[in-house]
């Protein structure tokens, strides 16, 4: 376990490494400016203020300056000030790792505690109407757009019955959560629920179930022992990569409810060209990612003891 | 006896007819009556042009969005009248000009106490608009500081202070500028706002502002909403009305749209689809409120570059468009149709200038007397968005008509502003503040500023220039402006840009809020000291 976990650190600081810089080379080529994106559609700022910030930003110093500088900065852990709002850029992204945190549990949860059941109640009846049923539910909320769902579940939850908020963060209550969490946790439920079968009816043809049933086992005890505990396995996967997403993948929900996440700063920070803001996001993301796929190995490991990583 | 009775009946008759008459005389009255503004409640207003704010510092940001919430927190020396629709005194009672009309001796308030409970003086002043022109630091409302004498010099390290701010006491101040302005129309917005020292020195100034506004800072939740609490010592008695303000930031229109009709906004600014179904509702449009606001939307034209070094080309493309059912069928006429560079608003606007008539054949002529009978080609760099891209591809046919064709080319904000400043873009579209100061904003065409300034055609006309240096150095007011409204009248004729609309914003109020105010420099900055909400608002409960 732990030389999992140690191979899985080196392979962090190797990823990070090149996304990061990958990520500086990529803003020092692309089209467009700190500078010029302050510009706004309705007002234009003075050449010589622009000037100033460049000045002041180091914008102008030599790339390769400007790369060591920030990788010294990102040894001591500082992820240097954003451009925009001359904060460092820790204390900004601290509380938007917790909002964004709070909201991908939630609609993992969510995705989890309905998903995993419809997909095993599906593979339960394999050809039934609620197979049908329970698949085409998958499907639609597959094909749904999230903007679409997030804007009728506003409609119907807040603006008819006004059960819920329409958007906002709110204190972080749970009230504030649930939209956001369902629209964010609509695809993955739908994904986990056909995942979930696929695995189900795959496991149920297995040598091993055939023979706990003619050893006369019941029902329930092959499904909890030996049909759900294999079936997991296969369905872990596609939970971590969905959860390891939610993080950074969450830009259009987090815009259209107002919740303070990294994805909505992180395309807000694109847009400005602000690159130490970008960069924190980005090594946020990468690293939240890592670690969600270091635990789904070692949860591999923990469900079935079969699997060992050299 | 039955006569008595019946008299008497008469009278109770009379006397229950003229209770139901002052009764319904007062029902009648009492909308009059309830409008003294009933303290108290939550205000909740948006934040509508991004996903996060820039900084609460107010002058670090010149976006609208910022300035709008600034507007709780922060005053700067003048604020804007909507009312009498020019900037008038707010952090000074009375004002005194000089002879030579470039010195103006202000009395300042003695009762402005900023949010830690110090009481505003002169210094206060002299070291904000000092700390805004600060060389090291790329202040947006430095532009307006360096109008005053001595502020370049400051901001170039030649001097140690600005000369031009004179401290007669600690609540008299003269300020000097260096040219014939309204000083009003420089000093009024948030970047020029009036700080505390010992508090904006502090790094925690950029995440708690103090400030002189109504509104105390209490919260702000990156990327969700900000909050202010009522300052009890806020230099106008009785306001601010409301005991809290909460700015929900979001740039989501359908969001917006959804959360007003929940009741859970105030007000809210509507996009071009809202404000088409909220004109149809009946029970929607009674809150409507109208902006023209100072900003002129446009085709700018590289003139620099062949065929819109032609004004006879200019003309025909501003000839050959049918601007009026653009604005009707595609803006479903959230904008006012251009007649100049100077929109309606502005104190230089010219209400008897036609706008160029929709006249394809005049537009033909003026092709070929140009050398372009047979028609051209061009590209045009727009933003992905219904007033450029959706515009320009409205434009097609109708230029198309006159052998005219526009090629679009899609591309990021940034890239475009790059493509326009170097001077690589044949045509593109903008919006422009054009206000409220006309000589500036006619500066757009002054050959003496760069396109990275404003000067994005390249316009380089020495008689135009001429007309802004008059507008400029004259010292009487009433006919600085008769020399700008000339100026646009020169430009509209030249035609550097094509003249499309001027924009309507619109702010969509409940039926419980009053006092809201109709900006047009802004829209979405409201006057949050003046707002009030009635018993039946959500914000009471």
């Amino acid at each position: 376990m732990l030389m999992v976990i140690a191979r899985r650190l080196m392979q962090a600081l190797l990823t990070v490494a090149v996304v990061v810089t990958l990520v500086f080379l990529l803003f020092s080529v692309i089209p467009g400016s700190f500078v010029t994106s302050l510009v706004g559609e309705k007002r234009d700022i003075d050449p010589r203020v622009m000037a100033r910030i460049e000045e002041q930003l180091h914008l102008n110093d030599p790339l390769p300056e400007r790369f060591g500088r920030y990788v010294a900065d990102l040894a001591r852990g500082d992820l240097g000030s954003s451009f925009s709002t001359r904060r460092p850029v820790i204390d900004m992204l601290e509380s938007r790792i917790v909002a964004s945190f709070r909201l991908a549990c939630a609609a993992i949860l969510f995705a989890v505690a309905i998903g995993l059941p419809l997909g095993f109640i599906a593979a339960a009846r394999p050809g039934s109407w609620i197979d049908m049923a329970a698949m085409m539910g998958a499907v639609s909320g597959l094909s749904v757009p999230g903007f679409w769902f997030g804007l009728l579940a506003m409609y119907f939850f807040s603006l008819q019955l006004g059960w819920l908020p329409t958007f906002g963060y709110g204190q972080g209550g749970l009230r504030h959560l649930v939209l956001p969490a369902l629209t964010l946790g609509i695809g993955p439920m739908a994904l986990l629920a056909r995942t979930t079968r696929a695995a189900v009816l795959e496991v149920r043809g297995a040598d091993f179930i055939r023979t706990a049933r003619s050893k006369g086992m019941s029902e329930t005890r092959i499904v909890t022992r030996h049909l759900a505990r294999n079936a997991f396995v296969l369905v872990l996967t596609t939970i971590g990569l969905q959860f390891g997403s939610m993080l950074g993948g969450s830009v259009v929900i987090e815009s259209l409810f107002a919740w303070p996440g990294v994805g909505s700063l992180l395309i807000q920070s694109v847009s400005l060209r602000d690159i130490p803001a970008v960069q924190g996001c980005i090594l946020v993301i990468v690293l939240f990612f890592l670690l969600i796929n270091t635990l789904v190995d070692i949860a591999y490991m923990l469900i079935d003891p079969r699997i060992r990583y050299r | 006896m039955t006569l008595l009775k019946t008299s008497a009946g008469c009278l109770r008759s009379a006397r229950l007819l003229l209770a139901a008459t002052a009764i319904s005389v007062l029902t009648q009255f009492s909308p009059v009556m309830a409008q003294d503004p009933i303290p108290g409640g939550t205000l909740h207003l948006p934040a509508p042009y991004s996903s996060a704010l820039k900084s609460l510092d107010p002058h670090i940001t010149y976006e609208s969005q910022d300035m709008a919430v600034s507007k709780a927190f922060h005053r700067a020396l003048y604020t804007w009248n909507s009312a009498e629709n020019r900037p008038t005194l707010d952090l000074a009672t009375a004002v005194e000009t000089s002879a030579d009309g470039k010195t103006f001796t202000y009395k300042l308030r003695d009762n402005a106490y900023f949010h830690n409970g110090r009481k505003m003086t002169a210094d206060d002043l002299i070291w904000s608009y000092t700390r805004i022109m600060d060389p090291q630091k790329g202040y947006p409302g430095s532009p307006m500081i360096s109008e005053i004498v001595g502020a370049e010099d400051y901001a170039a390290g030649k001097a140690t202070s600005i000369s031009g701010l004179k401290k007669i006491d600690d609540f008299t101040l003269e300020i000097t500028f260096k040219n014939y302005l309204e000083p009003g129309t420089l000093l009024f917005e948030a970047v020029t706002a009036i700080l505390p020292k010992e508090e904006a020195d502090k790094p925690e100034f950029l995440s708690h502002p103090v400030g002189l506004g109504p509104f105390r800072f209490v919260e702000h939740v990156e990327g969700s909403r900000v909050v202010g609490e009522k300052f009890d010592k806020y230099y106008k008695p009785g306001q601010p009305y409301a005991d809290r303000v909460e700015f929900t930031i979001t740039d989501e229109y359908s969001t917006l749209d959804v959360a007003f009709r929940a009741g859970e906004l105030d007000a809210t600014v509507l996009s071009g689809g809202a404000y088409a179904a909220y004109k149809a509702d009946p029970d929607l449009s009674k809150g409507l409120i109208e902006v023209p606001e100072l900003f002129t939307r446009h085709m700018g034209m590289n003139v620099q570059k062949a065929p819109f070094d032609d004004v006879r080309v200019r003309q025909a493309i501003n000839y050959a468009v049918d601007r009026d059912i653009i604005i009707r069928k595609l803006l479903k006429d959230k904008a006012f149709k251009a007649t100049g560079w100077l929109p309606m608003t502005s104190v230089a606007f010219d209400k008897d200038r036609a706008p160029y008539a929709y006249d394809p054949e005049k537009a033909k002529q003026l092709l070929k007397e140009a050398g372009y009978g047979n028609g051209f080609e061009f590209e045009a760099m727009v933003t992905d968005g219904e007033s450029t891209l959706g515009v320009l591809q409205a434009m097609t046919p109708f230029l198309a008509a006159v052998g005219i064709t526009a090629k679009p080319k899609v591309v990021e904000s940034g890239v475009l502003l790059d493509a326009i400043n170097a001077g690589e873009a044949m045509a593109w579209f903008r919006s422009n503040g054009t206000g409220p100061d006309p000589v500036g904003a006619l500066r757009c065409f002054d050959s003496r500023v760069s396109r990275s300034a404003c000067n994005r055609s390249g316009y380089a006309d020495p008689k135009f220039d001429a007309m802004i240096d008059a507008a400029s150095s004259d010292p009487d007011p009433k006919r600085r402006i008769e020399l700008a409204k000339e100026a646009d009248g020169y430009i509209f004729e030249q035609a550097p840009v094509w003249f499309h609309n001027y924009n309507k914003a619109v702010v969509a109020t409940q039926p419980w809020v009053h006092g809201v105010d109709s900006n047009v420099t802004e829209a979405a900055i409201l006057e949050v000291d003046q707002i009030w909400l009635d018993e039946n608002a959500p914000g009471r409960q």
